[in-house]
């Protein structure tokens, strides 16, 4: 049986160095997986493959030691089950979240619905070379957003309302930049220092200080062979609408400026961080 | 360094500068556990990762935070008063 690899690596099947064995990939989106597709993944590793899955760097699920004869069996198997296979090669990885503000008290953004509509827009899509969306929800960064082609960082714009401040002095210790300081029976924010990370917001006893979900997005960072950090290059925003702007012109920057092969940080820095940048505050300027 | 004239009164007193987390919130809680509702609680606790910690998880359970007093020495007392609605 003559094997389209190239065919197969699109459809989530990796070769393992046993021949005509695969490591079959998963699609998960932002680290969920429902009970009903656990069962299906145990069953058709028990059935295909050896029993057991690896859980990849990157939240995904694989079953490896599938054989070349019977991936047509197991896709229909996974399917049915309601799992689908994911994707190598040059396109749209898996979308990762962390649970963000829906279970985790830390959570400035809601990311696991976030992380399901990336994925809807642009998983699979195909591109110069692979490309990685992570969401993580706040400044703890637990997702490494940085790590990301785009990352999507949850931030909380604060504001102070002095009718409801008792001058308590929590917000002053719970910053951890030394962004607020008291004078004259008022609190004072330090724009300059503050990383929107809303703390204080969330430790303050009085909702005096009230914080409003905002994005922080990064570009660039990669983290196999090279090492680069996503960078910032735009203030915190709240829209939805403006975010899938934002990453619609970045991975339409990637398709026309890079070479085939070349990651996106490459290209960004091929092109110049300038022409990048302009693209990008296009595109957040709507 | 805060005045203690200038303190909410307390009914009880805690002192966990020698406990880290997650147990320096456990003990809080249990202590407060203890006490009827809207008695207040004198909470001394560690600068660092307690007092940036603590006030969140307390705020969590539903209690009111009254005042946070920097005692000078490297501890901060965290006034809090027991919600009724437990």
């Amino acid at each position: 049986m003559e094997a389209d690899y190239a065919a197969l690596k699109r459809g989530g099947f990796m070769r393992q160095v046993q021949k005509n064995r695969f490591s079959l990939r998963l699609k998960v989106v932002g680290g969920n997986l429902t009970a009903e597709q656990i069962e299906t993944v145990a069953r058709v590793s028990r059935e295909f493959g050896k029993g057991y899955v690896h859980l990849t760097s990157r939240q995904g699920v694989e079953i490896p030691f599938i054989r070349l004869e019977d991936v047509n069996a197991v896709g229909e198997a996974l399917r049915a089950g309601g799992v689908d296979t994911g994707v190598c090669g040059p396109r749209v990885r898996t979308v990762t979240a962390c649970q963000g503000s829906s279970v985790c008290p830390s959570g400035c953004i809601e990311t696991s619905e976030l992380a399901v509509e990336i994925s809807a827009r642009y998983y699979g899509r195909s591109l110069p070379h692979k490309f990685k969306f992570g969401v993580t929800g706040c400044q703890n960064n637990c997702l490494k957003a940085e790590e990301n082609d785009v990352g999507v960082k949850g931030a909380y714009i604060v504001r102070w309302f002095k009718e409801d401040c008792t001058l308590c002095g929590v917000c002053l210790k719970v910053c951890r930049e030394d962004a607020l300081s008291e004078k004259d029976g008022e609190i004072v924010l330090d724009a300059a220092r503050c990383t929107y990370c809303g703390r204080c917001a969330k430790s303050c006893p009085t909702d005096a200080w009230r914080g409003e979900s905002a994005y922080l997005l990064s570009f660039g960072g990669m983290f196999g062979n090279k090492i680069a950090k996503g960078r910032a290059v735009l203030p915190a925003f709240r829209e939805k609408e403006r975010l899938f702007r934002v990453t619609d012109a970045a991975l339409d920057f990637f398709d026309a400026h890079a070479k085939e092969g070349e990651r996106f940080r490459t290209a960004i820095e091929r092109g110049g961080w300038d022409l990048f940048e302009n693209k990008i505050l296009e595109a957040y300027n709507g | 360094m805060d005045k203690l004239e200038n303190m909410p009164a307390a009914d009880a007193a805690l002192d966990i500068t020698d406990a880290v987390c997650p147990i320096t919130f456990v003990r809080a809680k249990a202590a407060l556990e203890e006490l009827d509702a809207g008695a207040v609680l004198a909470l001394r606790m560690n600068d660092g990762e307690p007092v940036q910690n603590v006030p969140r998880s307390v705020k969590e359970e539903g209690h009111k935070i009254l005042k946070l007093a920097d005692n000078g020495d490297g501890t901060y007392t965290l006034f809090v008063r027991k919600t009724a609605e437990v």
